[in-house]
């Protein structure tokens, strides 16, 4: 079970009271109507699911019930960031910042 | 040398101390017709199809650990293809079908038990659902009927009917020719007839790049062993998918998710048959060892841990207490988890991809190991022909553009 600081609530909660939301940072297309189907499935669909540092999103729902972003290492599970809905991916110096 | 009951006496004989090694460790080639990545039942089984029903002898399995130390050595082996999609019923009862004479096409006692997979249903919605299945599974030929709770009880006496249950058992669907199998034999059976054509197994050997020329089009692979040229790759690596795929630059339609399953202490034959339910997340069936061999759900979030959260082990277990009361005194002697890849129809992902050279085969996420056969018969087809064998056509990669999406998620949602 996971320890998660929501960045709204500014306490550290167990995993129990979150909901996880997938990868972060993708964006819906700003003109759907010019999207073409390979871009898409692009947005609704391919995920980077990287084996290393990810931008999640989690819900507190049991908690304040709001969106917000965490930056985990998916091998050891360490969450390294947590973030307001909104507010870009931090640097952490570690050069994953723009790994796709 | 075969399996016979000639071998086994002598080898008796002998104190069973001079069994030869059942496949041969070669040191890798410069270049092969075919590699493919990953060794565990999909991938042995490709590599074993390729040569037997396509004749590409000069081909080698490179696996970064040990045959079957993925999902295959780690799953709880249930056999079903009771699925409600066409597309599915013509994979997964393939696999059905090739499993009921595995042990004698390979020479290698897989232990298929066709002990029967009762999933139970718990609400008028899993009903409603069930009985779809069971009227589409009918009407493609495929075994599946419909059980009262008395009669899912005659069929599996130690399960709790008691209509008190928070989510009481309401009736169930049995598909008697589900069961289970081996999980290392059928890695290890593939793995030794493929050795025997000629495949060159490669163990403890990981893919670190993909290597391309101008065109985009494959031309080798990097590995920890050295670089090992070849035109054709067949990436199998269920949770690492996305990670190779990386290294050709393609996104992949996957997130992997630690899966978990535990085992009990040893006892007599206790349980009949294969009990599943989705609704309270429950998977269990007696290995031969005795062994309650129980499947639990997966963590909420993404993950190559290769454990997963305790508390959703103890979930599943609160459901197996519910419904098999006299289990509740059992202990539970081990416990572990899988990276699966799960795509978001809940369907595999088997054929070309947009890089010349390189094809996929993927996505079984939490319930590939009964696919074993079928996937790996479909994928050497289309690895040898350069194109989709009529079953792995719809599971294309194309799917998730075109929208032709194979939705098992909003069929059944179940797992295993
Ligand atoms: C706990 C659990 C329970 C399950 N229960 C069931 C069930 O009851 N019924 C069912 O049908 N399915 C079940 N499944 C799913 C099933 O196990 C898988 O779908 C299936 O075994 C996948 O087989 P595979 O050969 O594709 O993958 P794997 O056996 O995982 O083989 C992939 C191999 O690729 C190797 N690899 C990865 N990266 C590299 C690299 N860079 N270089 C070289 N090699 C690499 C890995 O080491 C691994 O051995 C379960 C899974 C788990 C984890
Ligand atoms: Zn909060």
């Amino acid at each position: 079970m996971l320890l998660i600081t929501c960045p709204y609530c500014r306490m550290a909660r167990p995993e129990s009271e979150f909901h996880y939301g997938g990868e972060a940072h993708v964006a819906r297309p700003a003109e759907p109507a010019n999207v073409s189907d390979a871009e898409w499935a692009a947005y609704l669909y391919m995920r980077a699911n990287p084996k290393g540092v990810h931008a999640e999103r989690w819900r507190h729902i049991h908690g304040c019930g709001r969106f917000f972003n965490a930056v985990r290492n998916t091998v050891s599970d360490e969450i390294l960031a947590t973030y307001e809905a909104g507010m870009s991916r931090p640097d952490l110096g570690d050069g994953t910042k723009d790994a796709r | 040398m075969k399996f016979s009951i000639f071998s086994l006496m002598r080898q008796a004989l002998g104190h069973h101390a001079r069994w030869p090694a059942q496949w041969r460790s070669p040191e890798p080639k410069a270049a092969y017709d075919a590699v493919i990545v990953g060794g565990g039942g999909h991938g042995l089984g490709t590599a074993y199809y390729l040569a037997k029903e396509h004749g590409l002898r000069n081909i080698a399995v490179v696996e970064k650990g040990w045959l079957g130390g993925g999902n295959t050595g780690r799953n709880t082996t249930i056999i079903r293809s009771n699925y409600l999609w066409e597309e599915s019923e013509a994979i997964y009862e393939l696999s059905v079908k090739l499993w009921e004479t595995l042990s004698d096409e390979l020479n290698y006692n897989v232990m298929y038990s066709p002990r029967g997979v009762m999933m139970l249903a718990h609400t008028v919605h899993d009903i409603q659902v069930f009985k779809r299945h069971v009227h589409a599974n009918r009407l493609a030929g495929i075994d599946n009927e419909w059980l009262t709770p008395e009669a899912a009880k005659a069929f599996c006496p130690p399960l709790n009917i008691s209509p008190k249950l928070r989510y009481p058992v309401l009736g169930a669907a049995l598909q008697r020719r589900g069961g289970t199998a081996r999980h290392d034999a059928v890695a290890w059976g593939y793995a030794r007839a493929a050795s025997a054509l000629g495949v060159d197994i490669i163990e403890n050997a990981e893919v670190m790049a993909v290597r391309r020329d101008a065109r985009g089009a494959v031309e080798g692979v990097e590995t920890t062993r050295g670089m090992i040229r070849t035109k054709k790759v067949g990436v199998v690596a269920a949770g690492h998918t996305s990670v190779l795929m990386s290294m050709a630059d393609v996104r992949m339609p996957l997130e992997s998710y630690p899966l978990q399953a535990l085992v009990s202490e040893p006892v007599k034959p206790v349980l009949p048959c294969v009990v599943m339910s989705n609704t309270v997340h429950a998977y269990i069936s007696q290995s031969d060892k005795g062994e309650l061999v129980i499947g639990a759900g997966t963590d909420a979030y993404t993950s190559y841990s290769q454990t997963g959260g305790l508390h959703v082990s103890a979930h599943t277990l609160d459901a197996i207490c519910d419904l098999f009361p006299t289990f509740r005194r059992m202990r539970m002697m081990r416990n572990w988890g899988g990276i699966v890849d799960v795509t978001p129809d809940r369907s595999p992902i088997i054929g070309l991809t947009p890089v010349p050279g390189l094809y996929v085969n993927c996505g079984w996420g939490t319930g590939g190991f009964k696919a074993t056969p079928g996937s790996a018969y479909v994928f050497a087809a289309t690895m040898a022909r350069g194109e989709p064998h009529p079953i792995a056509a719809p599971f294309a990669l194309e799917r998730f553009t075109t929208g032709r999406l194979i939705d098992e998620a909003a069929a059944a949602a179940v797992a295993h």
